[in-house]
């Protein structure tokens, strides 16, 4: 658990970067700080390994305050994930990740050894060890930064901005493992991202910074996207916050109807008689390839004649993705897979929508229904 | 060429004079320069003026710093160890810049993460700051290095023998030889310094030679 207590940080030239901050991050869990440029986020989480020192408010790791402490030793405590990585170009990739290890004066056999189960745990070819980091992707460089964060298995973890610096593909794939391994691990990490659409795929809680450096809302994602504070926040987590909180809501049971399908290499004939409507369903193994025009279909059925506009959503995923998939459809009709990727049979959005609302939103907090007046 | 070979061994004495009064102020100089150079870094306020003074230590001719010297520390006019100080100022000018802006060019990502991992203050220095400093403080060095065997020979005049008393007698003689044989010599000496400078550099940053590799 990380605990701010009335925390400030005032500069001398009278710039208020953070105001009475209070806020608990529960053990095992991830709390997102976020907000626009100038909330304070970054320093509020600098301020918990004391890269810079709070002017008044104490911050707790459990029942330990962090003032009391050895910067040093503290920070060796402290797994710290940043923006640009920020590895060191002169150490390989090993002993950038056995960092902490040989800092806490682990033998430098055993801090290698663990170096090299992380590399894999983080997704990276072990072959990668001997490499500097000027030889890796933006991507992998961050996950080398993951790597050496958690090099010192340590209890608590501040990362900020981690994935903002990578491409939007590579920065979905790093978030979802970033997940999958938080699951295993259960680290108390706290995190920063301007992000909103971040923030609330990742946190366990989001906070909500205003500019000033004071609290304006602490909830969970999907309370938050339902029950914004006041204007401010609802401005932040923007306009399409509805569609967006369906992310929280998994599909319950939907009708998902028997959709015919053909297989690649079908016959212009096959394809016809394969549906009444517009389009058909493509499937290989089972698993859905994209839709094809039987009308335009004028010889035996290969794969760029495929249309792969559509998404597909998992059965037990959340009701965004289903509606997602029917909307994208150029059948009108969603495609469902179970788990392991089967075709299920499809859905359209109105069934989606009926769905939707049946699911009960979250239930305001009455204290929620009171605005907080911010401390002066 | 005959000038040469009947005065080998005296060119040879006078080169290794010359390496000794060149060479050594450059360690001296670097060892100095480190600690100034991270001054200038650390307090902002100091970088200003130790770069500017340190800079204008540059411009003092070098006879009169030869001349004065020894009014300076009390030693005698011909003691090498004047020109040893010297040279360790000339060297101190070229490379406290050298070094703070060495220190400088270390990213601010890779500094804070230092720091976060938990290096002291010290450790950073010596384990961080100073091995992502060598390229820029190696390029520093190799002008010194230069500069310092060219400054050197003008000790000719205050009587400390190295290579430039080749200059002097080849001049009071009007005679060619021994003054080409004398640049030849600290062209070659000045080469040599470079090589063994460029060698180090190479070995203390293999990271530097990584080339691009992606799977």
């Amino acid at each position: 658990m990380i605990r701010f207590d009335g925390v400030s940080k005032h500069y001398p030239d009278g710039t208020v970067a953070v105001d009475h901050l209070s806020l608990e991050a529960p053990t095992g869990q991830i709390t997102v700080l976020v907000g626009p440029s100038g909330c304070g986020k970054t320093t509020s989480l600098r301020m918990v390994n004391r890269m810079i020192e709070p002017t008044s408010g104490r911050i707790w790791i459990d029942d330990q305050d962090t003032a009391s402490m050895d910067a040093a030793q503290l920070r060796r405590g402290i797994g710290y994930v940043i923006q640009h990585a920020g590895l060191f170009p002169h150490k390989t990739i090993i002993d950038n990740v056995a960092t902490v290890p040989l800092l806490l004066g682990e033998r430098k056999a055993t801090a290698r050894a663990r170096a090299m189960e992380l590399l894999e745990r983080v997704g990276l070819p072990t072959s990668f060890a001997g490499r500097y980091p000027s030889q890796l992707s933006g991507g992998q460089q961050q996950r080398v930064g993951v790597a050496r964060a958690l090099a010192a298995d340590p209890p608590v973890m501040l990362m900020d901005e981690p994935f903002s610096a990578v491409d939007p593909i590579v920065r979905e794939q790093l978030q979802d493992e970033f997940l999958r391994l938080q699951q295993e691990l259960g680290k108390t990490i706290l995190f920063v991202t301007h992000d909103i659409d971040e923030a609330i795929k990742l946190g366990d809680q989001v906070a909500v910074l205003r500019v000033g450096g004071t609290l304006a809302q602490l909830a969970a994602p999907s309370y938050l996207l339902a029950h914004p504070i006041d204007d401010f926040v609802a401005d932040f987590v923007g306009r399409d916050r509805g569609y967006r909180a369906l992310s929280f809501q998994s599909t319950p049971e939907l009708p998902i109807r028997q959709e015919p399908t053909v297989q690649i290499g079908a016959t212009p004939e096959q394809v016809r008689q394969a549906t009444a409507d517009g389009w058909v369903l493509v499937t290989e193994d089972d698993r859905p390839l994209g839709w094809v025009e039987p009308s335009r279909i004028d010889r035996d059925l290969q794969p760029q004649m495929v249309h792969r506009g559509g998404t597909v959503a998992t059965v037990s995923g959340p009701l965004r993705n289903a509606l997602d998939a029917a909307l994208s459809s150029p059948s009108r009709r969603g495609v469902i897979v179970d788990d392991d990727g089967r075709l299920l049979g499809t859905v359209r959005a109105h069934e989606v929508l009926t769905a939707i609302e049946e699911v009960e939103r979250p239930a305001v907090h009455a204290e929620d229904l009171q605005p907080v007046e911010p401390p002066s | 060429m005959t000038w040469f070979l009947d005065h080998r061994a005296e060119v040879f004495d006078l080169a290794v004079r010359h390496l000794y009064l060149a060479g050594v102020p450059l360690l001296i100089g670097l060892l100095l320069a480190l600690p100034l150079g991270w001054l200038a870094r650390r307090f902002r306020p100091l970088y200003p003026p130790l770069i500017i003074g340190t800079g204008l230590l540059y411009t003092i001719p070098s006879l009169a710093l030869f001349i004065l010297m020894p009014g300076f520390i009390g030693t005698r006019i011909l003691d090498p160890v004047n020109v040893l100080i010297a040279m360790t100022i000339y060297t101190i000018a070229l490379l406290v810049r050298t070094v703070a802006d060495g220190l400088g060019a270390v990213p601010g990502d890779v500094n804070q993460a230092a720091t976060a991992m938990g290096y002291g203050r010290v450790a950073r220095f010596f384990k961080v700051e100073l091995p992502l400093a060598v390229p820029v403080i190696s390029a520093g060095l190799r002008v010194a290095a230069v500069s310092n065997v060219s400054i050197v020979s003008v000790a000719a005049i205050i009587g400390v023998a190295q290579l430039g008393s080749l200059f002097t007698d080849g001049f009071s003689r009007s005679f060619l030889d021994p003054i080409v044989v004398g640049i030849i010599a600290c062209v070659v000496l000045a080469l040599l310094l470079d090589v063994v400078i460029v060698a180090a550099t190479w070995l203390l940053t293999p990271w530097q030679r990584a080339g691009k590799v992606r799977t």
